[in-house]
């Protein structure tokens, strides 16, 4: 091989130029079957009702139209207030998560404390072994009774003893012990040590876990179709299931036993190309954000495997 | 320690818990929310599990209701549910597990064939992306493709002149179809664990078995996987260990809940959540709850002591 600069970054031994052209081929088409079905849905809301009455969805609209955002923009007020919901669980809940596993995670790895071994077990053992769903359901509704409250939002999912490893063992990578060490022998506090030299060294820890967590309460759909009936207090994703079970609902409601209640239900609900319309919407932040913060993603899921 | 400040001191008759707190009270203090929350959401649960011993009756409180002994796992075992739902949960799992562990190294060593770096970071971005997706979005993709009147399909064969087809009721059809969602969903990011281990392997490895006349295949094959091999384990281990626990978004929301496709569709999770919420009947979830809790630790256990024994590093604990 020429060592010229183009060469430089080759590997020993590749595929050869025919082999890679195939592989690429292959790669990029598979990309595609990934990426089609999204588009599928980006199309469909910008068609027109009518259209998809007629002839059903399709990827290329026989009539475009934004009749769907339209709507989003004027008459839907309930999704806007899920909209803003979820981002107000995702935000605030990450933050608070963040704060409480980490300052439990710099506990954990400070090395000269002796209950730390205990405090990993306790949390550790959680991964292994659950109550379940029953149990849970009941301690929610019945004792806390968070349920049809915004603090089920936030309280339930606070610490998830798998990130909790995961920042430890970022703190445990990252700041070296004779760090902190120092500190204490110039008289800084706990506290301190944790807020001025922990806190700004691990951020690509706190990226990690706070992406993961983050994602996760954005797409969350679950608490609020289990723990809340709540229409004001709704995340977009809950709201997008719910349109569609009471559609499948009144659709498979027989022609005689439509009451007045199920009428007016049907008018609330947006029609087909205003859902996908919503779906896009509710997708569109992540979509364009996570490409930006791949490699955080990636750091924390090497990090947590390695030693979990 | 102990001894020595009583006799020395019998005036001081601190207890060695009390001045470890003490000294180290402000740590005691920023792990404090983190442990309640712990208790109180994962440990109290687990005491919970004991309501499957009994016949709950909510008003009356969990303390208070009679206890049943094993009526509601009679009941449970009783019904061809069960045995359905646990047959469902079993294969999905063992069939993502087994294929992804395939699907996604395979992918991994792919992405790391291509000559372009450039070509491999944009198609692994966007190989990764329907994992950010949450299932109610993939159900409605689901839905735009397979609904009955105006599904994509169902107009594509209509267009060729064909009668379309209730796709909703066709369980011949899902229980395919679920894995292949899975996958689509999952595989970009579980590869990504991979693709960055490899890209770790130093090149010294690949250029001396090269000169040793080795074959890009035998290259994989002796230095690549062996790389992997920890990781994978580590993953099987935990995948294993979950065998008992179903992907909920995925057997609830993508389905639709649809009752016609439960012979295929019904997992421990969905029958749980529907014994639950949806009937409800306590007995009946508060047993499949148990039985899966249950199963599930044995299972953890088991694996890595299996794995343990195979090969120490690779075991979990």
């Amino acid at each position: 091989m020429k060592a010229n600069r183009k060469n430089v970054g080759l590997r020993i031994n590749q595929i050869s130029p025919a082999g890679n052209a195939v592989l690429s081929t292959f790669m990029i088409l598979l990309a595609a079957v990934f990426v089609i079905p999204v588009i599928l849905i980006i199309c469909i809301s910008f068609s027109s009702e009518d259209s998809i009455y007629q002839q059903g969805y399709k990827f290329i609209p026989t009539e475009w139209s934004t009749y769907a955002y339209r709507y989003l923009s004027q008459m839907a007020d309930g999704v806007w207030v899920s909209y803003a919901n979820t981002i107000f669980y995702s935000v605030v809940g990450t933050a608070l998560s963040l704060i409480v596993m980490s300052m439990f995670a710099y506990v954990l790895a400070r090395r000269e404390f002796k209950a730390r071994n205990a405090f990993a077990f306790y949390a550790f053992f959680t991964t292994l072994f659950s109550g379940g769903l029953v149990p849970q359901y009941i301690l929610i509704t019945q004792w806390l009774e968070i349920n049809n409250t915004r603090w089920v939002f936030f309280l339930p999912s606070m610490v998830a003893a798998f990130n909790v490893i995961i920042l430890r063992t970022f703190i445990q990578t990252t700041i070296h012990e004779s760090l902190l060490e120092s500190a204490k022998l110039d008289g800084a506090s706990e506290f301190q040590i944790y807020l001025r030299i922990v806190m700004p060294l691990f951020k690509a820890g706190l990226a990690s876990v706070g992406l993961m967590t983050f994602v996760s309460k954005w797409n969350d759909w679950f608490t609020g179709l289990t723990y809340n009936y709540k229409m004001e207090l709704e995340p977009i994703m809950t709201f997008l299931q719910r349109m569609q079970r009471q559609l499948d609902m009144l659709s498979n409601a027989k022609p005689g036993n439509i009451t007045a209640d199920m009428q007016d239900m049907y008018a609330t609900i947006p029609g087909i190309t205003a859902r996908m319309a919503i779906t896009f919407v509710s997708i569109v932040p992540l979509l364009i954000c996570y490409p930006f913060f791949q490699k955080y993603f990636i750091k924390g899921l090497t990090i947590g495997s390695v030693k979990g | 320690m102990k001894t020595s400040n009583r006799l020395e001191n019998p005036a001081q008759k601190m207890n060695p818990i009390v001045k470890e707190i003490k000294r180290h009270w402000q740590l005691y203090l920023m792990a404090a929310p983190a442990l309640i929350f712990i208790l109180v959401f994962s440990y109290i649960p687990m005491v919970g599990l004991v309501m499957a011993f009994q016949d709950l009756d909510l008003s009356k409180g969990v303390f208070t209701s009679p206890w049943a002994g094993l009526t509601n796992f009679k009941f449970l075992f009783a019904t061809t549910d069960a045995w359905i739902i646990t047959r469902n949960t079993v294969f999905y799992n063992v069939v993502f597990i087994a294929g992804g562990l395939v699907l996604s190294v395979t992918l991994a060593l792919l992405i790391n064939e291509m000559t372009s770096k450039r070509l491999q970071k944009i198609l692994q971005t966007i190989y990764i992306m329907p994992f950010f997706l949450s299932m109610v979005v993939v159900a409605m993709i689901m839905l735009s493709l397979f609904h009955f009147q105006f599904g994509y399909v169902n107009t594509i064969i209509k267009g060729n002149g064909g009668q379309p087809v209730y796709w909703y009721a066709r369980t011949d059809v899902w229980w395919w179809l679920l894995i292949v969602v899975h996958f689509w969903k999952g595989i970009g990011y579980s590869s990504i664990l991979y693709t960055a281990v490899i890209s770790g392997i130093s090149q010294e490895f690949y250029e001396a078995a090269a000169l040793d006349g080795a074959s890009r295949w035998q290259q994989i094959r002796y230095i690549t996987l062996p790389h992997l091999r920890t990781i994978m384990c580590i993953n099987l281990i935990r995948s294993c260990g979950n065998i008992f626990r179903g992907d909920f978004g995925l057997f609830y929301t993508v389905t639709n809940n649809e009752g016609a496709l439960y012979p295929v569709t019904n997992i421990l999770d969905t029958y749980i959540y529907n014994a639950l919420v949806t009937y409800p009947n306590l007995g009946m979830a508060t047993a499949a709850g148990f039985y899966q809790s249950i199963v599930g630790f044995i299972l953890v256990l088991t694996v890595n002591k299996i794995v343990k024994h195979m090969d120490s590093d690779s075991a979990m604990f």
